[in-house]
């Protein structure tokens, strides 16, 4: 079983409840944080990290001798990664999204495999929790692949917890996507209601039973108790803005770790998904 | 001699347009009749990335051997250095004022883009 937590806004709690309901689970548990664009849930389990391996993806490369300048790549190419300037090619390897559509298409054999590195995904165990994170390359600007290599540590009999990262676009669908059941977090305030409701839209569309965490449940209005009951989705878990709760977030500490009394609480989160899951899997 | 100025309209009265790659228009003019052609750059102008790269191209498929623009950034610049198209940058005026300056010779070929590329 998978499950992926995920926000329309940033900054909602994500990592806050990821790790907290990682640690308070009585099974083993794979934590991922797929926000790897700032993978931050490690500072937090502090795992022991055990290996480091990069990942790289397809940019082509052209054999000069093969080539008759036929501009077939360039055109194929929506993202402009190939210029054909006579019989000179281009190739623009960080425009370049891997379709591999350039060497399907050249007539000559001429496309070659070159690789571009995304990141590093890093490894390792903490206690009972087995911890994947991907790291981007600082000036990367393509994530979803090596979310997908993270996730690719999962195997179907393990139960997965997803650190999404956050928004409605391609990072966050590839770490949603495929997944049993989206932990959605979110505050109630107008910015957190508004990122949502996007949200709560793409999982619709993704259709994967969905509830809700309130961080900081105790400010702004009451709009997103509203928009909870009319689009049916559950409020799993209340989490009031407290400032000892800050504080020990602020110390890369675990909520749960230094306030026991929060471990049931997430241990009856997580009961509270697998019952959704049954439920829903029942109605269907 | 065939020169690429970009163009904010389809005449040689028009404004240049200072962006190379998403310019509307490319009049691609011979300097000896001053008979031009108007590319519409409206595809690339369009483009999520690598606009600058398509109208290299594209004024490079046309036989142009100069261009004249306003800024040009990294991306554009290799493939038109790649194309043997030299570049005169930070162009203002109307496209017959840019031809008009190039053919008295007071211009500088640029060696280097002078904008910044796209994320």
């Amino acid at each position: 079983m998978i499950i992926s937590v995920a926000s329309g806004k940033g900054g909602t709690g994500k990592t806050t409840v990821s790790t907290n309901l990682a640690v308070s689970i009585d099974r083993e548990v794979k934590l991922f944080d797929c926000d790897v664009e700032e993978p931050n849930a490690h500072l937090f389990l502090n795992p022991e990290f055990e290996n480091s391996t990069p990942v790289f993806t397809f940019v082509p490369k052209i054999d000069a001798d093969r080539c008759n300048g036929c501009g077939k790549c360039a055109e194929i190419c929506r993202f402009n990664a190939l210029a054909v300037l006579g019989k000179k090619v281009l190739v623009f390897p960080e425009l370049c999204h891997s379709c591999e559509g350039c060497r399907d298409i050249c007539p000559e054999d001429a496309v070659e495999e070159d690789a571009r590195e995304l990141g590093v995904i890093d490894s390792g165990h903490r206690n009972g929790i087995f911890f994947v994170q991907g790291c981007m390359r600082i000036g990367e600007a393509m994530s979803p692949p090596l979310i997908r290599h993270v996730r690719s540590y999962a195997r179907p009999e393990d139960l997965v917890i997803i650190d999404a990262p956050p928004g409605t676009s391609c990072p966050a669908i590839n770490a949603m996507k495929g997944t049993d059941f989206v932990l959605m977090v979110t505050e109630p305030t107008p910015f957190g209601l508004h990122d949502l409701k996007l949200a709560v839209e793409a999982v619709k569309v993704l259709n994967i039973p969905c509830g809700l965490v309130v961080n900081r449940s105790d400010i702004g209005d009451r709009q997103l108790w509203d928009y909870a009951v009319q689009e049916g989705l559950p409020i799993l878990l209340e989490i009031p803005f407290d400032r000892s709760i800050a504080e020990i977030y602020s110390r890369g500490q675990l909520l749960v770790e230094e306030v026991p009394s929060w471990r049931p609480i997430f241990a009856r989160l997580y009961d509270a998904i697998v019952d959704t899951i049954e439920t829903r899997r029942s109605i269907q | 001699m065939k020169i690429a100025v970009t163009s904010q309209g389809k005449e040689l009265a028009s404004q240049v347009d200072p962006r190379f790659g998403r310019a509307p228009y490319i009049l691609v003019v011979d300097i000896d009749t001053m008979n031009f052609e108007a590319l519409d750059n409206s595809g690339n102008a369009g483009a999520f990335k690598g606009a600058g790269i398509q109208a290299a191209t594209m004024v490079h498929d046309k036989g142009a051997e100069v261009v004249m623009t306003g800024y040009c950034g990294p991306k554009a610049f290799a493939t038109l250095q790649a194309a043997e198209i030299k570049v005169v940058s930070d162009i203002a005026g109307t496209v017959a004022d840019a031809i008009e300056k190039f053919k008295s010779g007071s211009v500088t070929y640029t060696t280097s883009a002078n904008a910044d590329a796209h994320w």
